[in-house]
């Protein structure tokens, strides 16, 4: 039994499926999801593969400020994964609404809806900060198991600490208060 | 009254299913093609791809995820599908004459194709049973692919069984291979991308495009299913190709040794031809198979047909 549970924890964390939502993002995002998936950074030597349906994911990434619009989609959509499983914010919009900030538009940021595990800051972040930020992820999911997420757990962000978004100046640290 | 002759071709018959050709072979065999089916895709586009024992644990995390409850007598069907469609795929590849003059029958060609063809019939009942939309898109398409390809596919099966006068395959795997079996053996290669799902033809489960087709509704162990039967059919359908292609050895572990060579050449073949390709429309899929192809499958048989009559 023991055994089977270390080959779990290791198989989750060889192979998570990605399922990628657009919550109104710029597309700045989408495009270094899709970047990260290409041959020069091959997402797939980590096991990642991007899935059609989130009832096969183990990994949500979602990119965008958080439109009223996309509230209740993101909501829906998480529930459709099936546990265990992880939240990933891609860019700097999901953490803080970056320059949207104050919009009348907007119901974000995402930890304001679902449980988020992993912020990957930067306006768009690079693709190695993006599969950094996925691997992470993997971690987090191959130590949870079965288990509900905890909402009190601080979140992982992961990327360049020191750096500043580009468009709106907001660092890293800024994104954790 | 159970007989000792009895006894052994049962015990024979077992040893097929569940050792080898069976189960024990083909599951690992199922993950290593599915792995060689990604790495050769990752190759041509440049990349390094997965690792090697990737499908394994894509099995192993699938069984460990939390399965849909699902109410009543729907959702007892759509358990039901994939594990139907593993023990069609684990009985086809388990009637596979890799060991020659080890049982088999006279007629075993014709229910190997019955069990090829319950894997898709289980996915078009599984789309339409889940109720997803994308999931009925995807079922209807693979019903018309399904009645274009294998009419080729059939009657490719059939010229070769009537040109060599059997519908045994270890009698089959026997004899050496006419011209007409070539032709044969052609139009078989050209529909098993339709069977397997690959680009050109990757139109019921084509990704992105309609979710994830039949499957959009899958998870969990039940997904895991999936994965372990489309393996499965790799092994069986490429395996009936390289029974066909192989000569006849007397020494039995060349004959598994050629056996697993030519498969996995022909893997190699279908997945180089799947990175190339785009997907195509399912107008142009359906003329292609009833225009195009359908022309050479007919001329085959009747040859077939006259090359009987004369001998």
């Amino acid at each position: 039994m023991k055994l089977w549970n270390k080959l779990m924890c290791y198989s989750r964390r060889h192979s998570p499926w990605l399922f990628h939502m657009n919550s109104g993002s710029c597309n700045g995002c989408d495009i270094e999801i899709v970047a990260a998936l290409s041959p020069r950074y091959d997402a797939e030597q980590l096991g990642v593969r991007l899935e059609g349906s989130p009832r096969h994911a183990d990994i949500l990434c979602v990119t965008g400020p958080v439109t009223h619009n996309a509230v209740n989609a993101i909501k829906t959509v998480y529930g459709q994964v099936y546990g265990p499983k992880a939240v990933v914010a891609i860019g700097s919009c999901p953490a803080t609404t970056n320059v949207f900030i104050d919009s009348r538009t907007l119901a974000g940021p995402l930890n304001k809806h679902i449980p988020v595990d992993v912020f990957v800051p930067g306006c768009p972040p690079r693709p190695d900060a993006i599969l950094l930020g996925v691997a992470k992820a993997a971690e987090i999911l191959a130590a949870r198991g079965s288990k509900p997420p905890v909402a009190d757990v601080a979140p992982e962000i992961v990327g360049d600490p020191g750096g500043n978004c580009v468009s709106c100046a907001c660092s890293s640290t800024e994104v954790q208060a | 009254m159970i007989t000792p002759e009895i006894l052994s071709s049962l015990t024979t018959a077992l040893a097929r299913l569940l050792i080898f050709p069976g189960l024990l072979f083909a599951v690992p065999a199922a993950w290593f093609f599915l792995w060689v089916e990604r790495k050769a895709v990752a190759r041509m586009q440049g990349r390094i791809g997965p690792p090697f024992m990737q499908p394994f644990f894509d099995f192993i995390k699938l069984l460990g995820k939390d399965s849909p409850q699902r109410p009543g007598i729907g959702g007892l069907l759509m358990k039901a599908w994939p594990l139907i469609a593993v023990s069609a795929a684990a009985g086809a590849v388990g009637l596979l004459p890799v060991l020659p003059a080890r049982g088999g029958f006279e007629g075993d060609l014709i229910l190997l194709l019955a069990l090829l063809e319950l894997p898709s019939m289980c996915i078009i009942a599984a789309g339409f049973s889940s109720g997803s939309i994308f999931g009925e898109i995807g079922s209807a398409r693979e019903a018309v692919l399904s009645v274009s390809y294998n009419v080729v596919f059939l009657l490719a099966i059939l010229s070769i069984a009537a040109s060599q006068h059997t519908f045994s395959l270890s009698a089959l795997a026997q004899l050496p291979a006419s011209p007409l079996r070539w032709l044969g053996i052609a139009a078989i290669l050209v529909c098993l991308p339709a069977k397997l799902h690959l680009n050109p033809f990757s139109l019921p489960n084509a990704e992105q495009e309609i979710y994830s087709g039949p499957m959009t509704e899958y998870a969990g162990p039940e997904l895991a299913m999936w994965e372990l039967s489309h393996g499965l059919e790799w092994v069986a359908a490429t395996g009936l190709v390289a029974t066909l292609i192989a000569p006849a050895f007397t020494l039995w572990w060349v004959a598994a040794l050629v056996f697993v060579a030519l498969c996995f050449a022909i893997v190699l073949l279908l997945s180089v031809v799947a990175s190339a390709t785009a997907r195509l429309q399912i107008d142009t899929t359906v003329r292609f198979y009833w225009q195009c192809t359908l022309f050479f499958a007919v001329f085959a048989v009747i040859a077939a047909l006259f090359m009987r009559y004369k001998a």
